[in-house]
Parts: structure tokens; C-alpha cells; sequence
């Protein structure tokens, strides 16, 4: 028996939230008393595969064979099948990202093994295996018993503590032949945005909203973000009007994020948008409402006019550096 | 071209949620039902393929799994302009018994673009789409923002992390789909509300399925501390709350 837990890499790197998701399954298996394992696939040096052995992976594995140079959604879902009844898996733990998304719910058919998405604590019960999520779009959580012989979790990102230990692990190479008629799908065309932080890693968001009256007054907003290492967001209406580009809409619809500190400005809060924020730890609020809605859902506040206090506080965050 | 888009039933997104029966049960009073928000921007997308003849696409038909009292969101998915619908006839008890059903409705329907929201905003699973193409041995590709097809063949733009891909994969497909594939929903117009009631909805008894999990009990967030405030005058005291008191920067 073990837990099996599958680390997406970044141009043959891993990022925080990999280490999140690793030490997740450590105190899974805590709890359930097995090993766990980590599954790597893609190119990735054994220096940066032996890291996920600081969080308790004690074996890694690491599949890296000609099809899986891109993301072909059944050609992952067979691999880490195999591994996962190789391995007799019970619980497999995968990121609730866009790669874990498309993933889950494949291994969740091919395995006959019952998905808990979105989780974002350790299971509340063992026998019937229970575990809380998030549901109504933010407005409740819920506890969900899964029934299966075999369990997947997709564990929402920032929403578990790094939990580092003695490393004891082994890596292993893995051959596992995939049948290459598997392969369907042909990437034709990758656009990247190199440097900038991304919306789902960032610690630090700040968001601007229509309060902002114009496309031009986000200067004040990029350069807080910049002092700040903080990701820059927007609301529904910001990306609706072509004001800021839609990978930048936190919200309902948009991008569900978890960082340490949010900052609105000039945004009311209307429920879509808090949807997407809800499990950031705190929310700062800067609009010149005093009623709006963002109010009462953060924990610090301004009201005031957002071009009078946005230079302000730059001035203080630079002084702050100083 | 066939095109079927995947509909859930879903209340309002500015409905008060509140439960029922010790929490174990969603409190339906008063609510207002909807189409999943990112099933109808699919719908969207799907018409306005239709809608040009280059693209070769013939129909747009919607397939809900839900009981009876799901069909004025049915219609109002054919108000907006699909051409016919499916119902498979059961409550939608969890992912995995709701994509069995669907994936057996498409089996004998046979589409070319199967598309799905890549959540619904009740459960947050984003299982169905996924499932659906697993059960059916067919791709599938997630998180898509952008569908068109050129010279009668799709291509999709994916989001990764950090940016996009432009991908294509052979049809039949499952396209799970997310903000960017249509600006704005379309809305249903007095004509196509008129059209509406007499186009048809094929109805399906269920297959026999499973269900591998099952909500046992709902909880509200915790309110969160009242807000502190801070002068606008003085927002340097903001940074200073925020690196000695939350120590989060």
C-alpha cells in the first residue's frame, strides 16, 4: 500500500506548490500508516527530483520517455495509472492546477477511484474516508465521503503548510511503455509569458477593479505589485472591457486564487468576485464606498480615493525596502 | 459538424446559500436556477460556430442529466439557440455517475465536439468533462479558452501555466472549457423563447451507474474578523499592519 503523489515540473522544475502537494501526502500517509511516492514525468535532473525527498517522498520515480515530452491528457492518465496499481496505491494526490484538472478525472475512470476535488485540508475521517472541500463557488464547504477502493485528491493550491523532514529517499527510473497510438494530441503553436509572477503562485495579489476608472490609471497598481513581488489581478468588468487581459480576472469564473494577502482597490466585492478571493488569509480593501461589500469580507481597510492613496502607500512599501 | 454541449443545472451566482436538514441538504427555497456559467459560454461559442458556414458545423444540441424539474433551464438553453436537447431522466447524484450517463448518451447520439464547463459553480468538482472522454476512449483537452475550426479542422487554445498552447486533436473530442471562449453569454431572444417550446428534448431512461462519492454535510465560511481600518491619510500604516500584525509581507 502507499500513497502515490504526482509532481507536475516547470521546465524540469518544481515550484512550492509541489512541495505543498508532497508534504500533503506525507501526513496523508501518516494517517494511514504507508509510504508515499513521488511520480515525476518529463525531464528533470535527479538534484531537483531528490528535493521531494525533503517532504517525506521516500521513493521518487521518474518516467521520462518519448511521449510525454508534451501534455497528452490519456497518454498522463496511463502512466500514472500503471504506476498507481504498480505501486497498489490507495490514495493518489494530484494539484487541483489546469494539469490536474485535466488529469483527475481521467485516472478517476481509468482506476474506478472516487475524486475529492479541491481539498483543502487533511481527510476529517478514515473509515468512511471523508474529506472537506470547498463547494458553492466559495459560499460553503463540505464534507465528502468517497467510497472507492482507491482515492484521488486534487489539493487546492496555498491551502497546505511545507513540512520539511529528513531525507531518506531513493529515486528510481522508471520505463513504462505507453501505446504510442495513445498520443492524439499535436501542440501546434506556445505562447509564454516569461517573467512575470504567476496569479496562482503569487503570495502577494494586487487587484484593481472599475473603481480604477481607466485602463490608464494602472501604473500605481503594476508598481505596488512590483515593490510588493506581488502578482497584479483585476475584476470581471476590468477584463470584460479589454482593460487588462482575462488571465488577470480572479473571480467566479475567472481565476480561484489562495494568496497570503489580497489587495483590492477600487473593487465593490460583489459575490462572483469574492468567490475567487475567499480563501485568500487576508484581504485588504482600498475604495472610496465606504459601503461597498469588499468591506466585509477584509480584514484591513482604507476608504479613500485610490489615486491619493495608492503613491502614499508605494512611498511607504519604499521606505519599507529602504 | 455535430456539436453537444454538456449543461448543469445550477442556482443563481448571487444566490444565499443556506442548507437544510442539519446541513446534509441544499436549501432550494426561492432559489432561481441557471445554466452553469461556463456551460453557457460554451453554448455561446457553439452558436457562433454554427452561425458561420465556413466552420461546417450542422447543429449545437445540449445533454443535461437532472429529473423534470431541470427543464426550464433546458429550454432556455434552446431559447438561447441550441437546436434540440437530451435528458437523461435521473438525479445527478455525482461526476462519475453523471458522465456514465452522458458518455452512454453519446455513444449512441455520436458528436464531433463534445463540450463541457470545466466546473459547475455548486460542486466545484471539475470531474465531468474528463470522465465523459475516459469512459469514451476519446482525447480531451482542459482548461481550453479558445475553440474555431479551420479548413473543417478544431483547434483549441489551452491554458497553461504561465501562458497558452494551440493544440489539435482529432474528433470525436472533449473540450473542457473555461473563461475566454466566448466574450459574453448570448441571451435568448422573444423569437428564439417562441422557437424554444416546440423544439424538441429527446428523453433517456439512466443506465445503471455508481456513484463513488457523496456530500454528507455542508458548513458556512467562518465570518471573518471585522475589518480594521485605516486612515487614508495615513496608509503607511497599512504596510506597517501588514508586515508586524499579519506578518504577511
Amino acid at each position: 500500500m502507499s500513497v502515490l503523489v504526482y509532481t507536475q515540473n516547470w521546465d524540469g522544475k518544481f515550484k512550492k506548490s509541489s512541495f505543498e502537494l508532497v508534504s500533503y501526502a506525507s501526513k496523508v500517509a501518516d494517517m494511514l500508516n504507508v509510504s508515499v511516492i513521488a511520480l515525476s514525468i518529463g525531464a528533470v535532473e535527479n538534484d531537483e527530483l531528490k528535493k521531494l525527498g525533503n517532504y517525506g517522498a521516500g521513493k521518487i520515480l521518474n518516467v521520462n520517455n518519448e511521449q510525454c515530452k508534451i501534455l497528452d491528457n490519456q497518454v498522463y492518465t496511463n502512466i500514472i495509472s500503471q504506476v498507481a496499481l504498480k505501486e497498489k496505491s490507495s490514495v493518489i494526490i494530484i494539484s487541483n492546477n489546469n494539469e490536474g484538472k485535466a488529469i483527475a478525472p481521467r485516472l478517476s475512470v481509468s482506476l474506478k477511484a472516487g475524486i475529492g476535488s479541491g481539498v483543502s485540508k487533511l481527510p476529517v475521517n478514515l473509515n468512511p474516508f471523508t474529506v472537506y472541500k470547498r463547494t458553492y463557488s466559495g459560499n460553503a464547504y463540505a464534507q465528502v465521503v468517497i467510497n472507492s477502493e482507491i482515492k484521488i485528491l486534487t489539493l487546492a493550491q496555498n491551502s497546505f503548510d511545507l513540512f520539511e523532514t529528513t531525507n531518506n529517499s531513493v529515486i528510481e527510473d522508471l520505463n513504462i511503455s505507453v501505446d504510442s497510438s495513445l498520443l492524439k494530441t499535436e501542440v501546434k503553436d506556445v505562447q509564454k509569458m516569461a517573467g512575470k509572477i504567476l496569479l496562482t503562485d503569487a503570495d502577494i495579489v494586487v487587484s484593481g477593479g472599475r473603481g480604477m476608472k481607466s485602463p490608464d490609471n494602472w501604473g500605481p497598481i503594476v508598481e505596488l505589485a512590483g515593490l510588493l513581488g506581488a502578482a497584479t489581478a483585476c475584476s470581471r468588468p476590468v477584463s470584460d472591457e479589454g482593460w487588462r487581459s482575462h488571465d488577470e480576472h480572479t473571480g467566479q469564473t475567472g481565476k480561484i486564487i489562495a494568496p497570503n494577502v489580497y489587495i483590492a482597490v477600487g473593487i465593490s466585492g460583489a459575490t462572483q468576485h469574492l468567490a475567487g478571493i475567499s480563501s485568500s488569509k487576508y484581504i485588504v480593501a482600498i475604495n472610496s464606498d465606504k459601503d461597498a461589500p469588499i468591506f466585509e469580507a477584509a480584514q484591513y481597510g482604507i476608504v479613500g480615493d485610490a489615486m491619493k492613496v495608492l503613491p502614499k502607500l508605494i512611498e511607504a512599501v519604499k521606505e519599507l525596502k529602504k | 459538424m455535430k456539436i453537444l454541449v454538456c449543461i448543469s443545472n445550477v442556482p443563481d451566482t448571487t444566490t444565499k446559500v443556506k442548507f437544510v436538514e442539519a446541513d446534509t441538504k441544499f436549501d432550494t427555497t426561492g432559489v432561481q436556477w441557471v445554466i452553469n456559467p461556463w456551460d453557457e459560454l460554451s453554448l455561446t461559442r457553439a452558436l457562433e460556430l454554427k452561425d458561420d458556414p465556413s466552420t461546417g458545423v450542422k447543429s449545437v444540441t445540449v445533454a443535461h442529466v437532472g429529473p423534470a424539474s431541470s427543464e426550464p433551464t433546458i429550454r432556455k438553453a434552446l431559447a438561447i439557440g441550441a437546436d434540440d436537447a437530451i435528458r437523461v431522466n435521473t438525479e445527478p447524484s455525482d461526476g462519475y455517475y453523471v458522465a456514465s450517463q452522458l458518455a452512454e448518451v453519446i455513444r449512441k447520439e455520436q458528436f464531433d465536439i463534445i463540450m463541457c464547463g470545466i466546473e459547475s459553480s455548486d460542486f466545484n468538482g471539475s470531474v465531468t468533462g474528463g470522465m465523459i472522454a475516459e469512459f469514451m476512449n476519446i482525447p480531451s483537452v482542459s482548461a481550453v479558452s479558445g475553440l474555431k475550426i479551420e479548413n473543417g479542422k478544431p483547434l483549441l487554445t489551452r491554458e497553461i501555466d504561465g501562458g497558452r498552447e494551440t493544440v489539435s486533436v482529432p474528433t470525436p473530442f472533449v473540450a473542457i472549457v473555461q473563461k475566454g471562449i466566448a466574450k459574453e453569454p448570448r441571451i435568448a431572444a422573444m423569437r428564439g423563447i417562441m422557437m424554444a417550446r416546440t423544439k424538441p428534448v429527446k428523453i433517456y431512461e439512466p443506465m445503471e451507474a455508481q456513484s463513488l462519492t457523496k456530500f454528507i454535510v455542508f458548513e458556512k465560511p467562518r465570518p471573518r474578523a471585522a475589518c480594521k481600518y485605516i486612515d487614508a491619510e495615513n496608509p503607511g500604516l497599512l504596510i506597517q499592519l501588514l508586515q508586524n500584525e499579519a506578518k504577511v509581507i
